[in-house]
């Protein structure tokens, strides 16, 4: 399954890096987000991005983690030639990432 | 005042009026406030400064004053607002003039400066470029720090219903009444950091009521075309409730709360703001009401006495031109349009600093993406960044020129170009940066 079937999410910018933030619908599957998005999947998952390093924060009474992603958004969005340059699309784009229940 | 009742009126510069208007009418709010400077938005405000010096503060701000500042008069809630962004005083004057159009005599507005600093940052790094921000030399266009609440909490403790600044950190809108009203110690850094955690819920407006939010079938919302700004029940401790109005669209739940208590966050434990590094981590959201989110345990630690700076610089010209292509074929056909502007540009333009081709539809956001196959319709797009406004032309010129002498059956070119205003970022200590505001011709020093 994709990871859209269980956790929502949403970005955000500051500058050049982008956060996004991944939640579970459903407590039950805080393990598993919390085990199978780690920050090295997360990186194979935006590879095709400049990404320079990634931070990763569990925040586990809310089921949720959150990313720090810095050199993102190909200089942040006061001067990234990128259409969406606040990145707002990433966090769907992450949510893509697939997710095996049976590891 | 055991319970007090914030409001947020705008998230952004170009944010609805209605939400913010339904607030002033039937919220029963203690403050109205109004965020509304993205990063960039005051060195925009700086250009408009330039070239005229009443301007300068936010476009929407007499529109804004003129919906809001009779309910807002009548029901006793105060205004706080970062619209004065490059010119405070201006938007004061502007708002003054407006508040006397619609007969509300007496109405105390109080502009706060003190955020501008592009005369003390010749010397600074910045982040971005990794030298001094002198090396700018005649591209430098503003720097303003991230001001805390002195000004602002300072404005409301001399009686100012309506407080106007320019860049503040945009929590610290909310954090300033909740000190003025409920006396929190400076040094306080519990109820600081939940008064921080408050602001940065609110902040986005709607984004918190059901906006950034729909995704149809697994989040939907109600009624989101009348989606209604939150507000916040605080208690005087810096718990809060967070609602909106009942009869309003959107909703409000604890996955909308803990998406805005993520967002645009990094550490949760260390938000970095003027008064306090506030701590999320360990934050809890629960469900007591239709519509009703309660927020407790946000706790805080001492601030860092430094204040973050974006400093504003032009950055050379974008160009860009659009051409759409469908059916068979068309993914094909786009990516030869790519390959003949770029090979074009390289021979009419020298002066292009970075480009980028690519098919809106494909692989605009996301360049992994490749099943095409099916792929009904693409849209190119060609942008670049060029030295001068010349080249930068350039680029939507010849994407125009491909309904001619490009592959088959393209249409619908557009094409624009604008300065580029890029922001940078640096730090300064905070007692560098001195806060004051001016009500009805005062002077006053905050801090």
């Amino acid at each position: 399954m994709k990871l859209h079937d269980i956790a929502h999410a949403r970005t955000g910018d500051k500058g050049d890096i982008s956060n996004i933030s991944v939640i579970a619908y459903d407590p039950a599957h805080w393990p598993l987000i919390r085990d199978m998005v780690t920050t090295d999947r997360v990186a194979a998952h935006f590879e095709t991005f400049d990404a320079r390093d990634i931070s990763r924060y569990e925040i586990p009474q809310l089921q949720a983690l959150n990313f720090v992603i810095r050199g993102a958004l190909a200089g942040g969005v006061t001067r990234s030639l990128a259409l969406d340059a606040h990145g707002k699309c990433l966090a769907s784009v992450l949510l893509e990432m697939q997710i095996c229940s049976s590891k | 005042m055991s319970i007090l009742r914030l409001g947020a009126g705008a998230g952004f510069q170009g944010d609805r009026i209605a939400p913010a208007v339904d607030l002033a009418e039937r919220g029963k709010l203690d403050y109205l406030i109004f965020e509304c400077l993205g990063e960039r938005t005051i060195a925009l405000a700086q250009q408009a400064r330039s070239a005229d010096p009443t301007k300068g503060y936010d476009p929407l701000l007499e529109r804004r004053m003129r919906a809001v500042l009779p309910a807002c008069v009548r029901n006793g809630t105060r205004i706080v607002t970062n619209m004065g962004a490059a010119n405070p005083r201006a938007a004061a004057e502007k708002t003054r003039a407006v508040a006397r159009e619609l007969g509300l005599t007496g109405l105390r507005v109080a502009a706060v400066t003190g955020d501008d600093v592009v005369d003390q940052v010749g010397d600074l790094v910045l982040d971005e470029t990794g030298k001094p921000a002198s090396e700018l030399g005649d591209r430098l266009v503003s720097a303003n720090a991230y001001i805390g609440i002195d000004g602002l909490v300072a404005a409301l403790n001399a009686g100012a219903d309506v407080v106007i600044c320019g860049r503040a950190s945009d929590p610290s809108l909310f954090l300033a009444p909740l000190v003025h009203e409920f006396g929190w110690a400076r040094d306080d850094w519990t109820r600081l950091g939940r008064g921080i955690l408050v602001g940065h819920l609110l902040e986005c407006a709607a984004q918190i009521t059901g906006g950034y939010f729909a995704d149809p079938g697994l989040k939907d919302v109600p009624d989101l075309a009348n989606v209604g700004h939150p507000l916040a029940e605080v208690d005087s401790d810096g718990n809060a409730v967070i609602t909106k109005l009942e009869g309003t669209g959107g909703r409000v739940s604890r996955a909308t709360c803990i998406e805005q208590m993520l967002y645009e966050i990094h550490d949760p434990a260390r938000y970095l703001q003027p008064d306090v590094v506030a701590d999320f981590s360990k934050v809890n959201f629960k469900e007591i009401g239709p519509d009703r989110v309660a927020v407790t345990d946000g706790t805080g630690t001492k601030a860092t006495g430094l204040l973050k700076v974006s400093v504003g610089y032009r950055d050379g010209w974008f160009g860009e031109g659009q051409i759409s292509y469908a059916g068979a074929n068309c993914v094909a056909r786009g990516n030869l349009a790519i390959s003949l502007v770029r090979e074009r540009l390289a021979q009419t333009s020298g002066a292009i600093i970075e480009q980028r081709g690519e098919l809106i539809g494909v692989n605009s956001v996301w360049p992994s993406t490749n099943d095409t196959a099916n792929t009904a319709e693409v849209r190119m797009r060609y942008a670049a960044r060029c030295h001068d406004a010349i080249s930068a032309q350039t680029v939507g010129e010849e994407v125009e020129g491909l309904y001619l002498a490009g592959p088959a059956g393209g249409g619908g070119v557009t094409k624009s170009i604008r300065e580029v205003l890029a922001i940078a970022s640096t730090l300064m200590p905070a007692e560098n940066v001195a806060t004051t505001f001016e009500m009805k011709g005062a002077s006053h020093e905050a801090a």
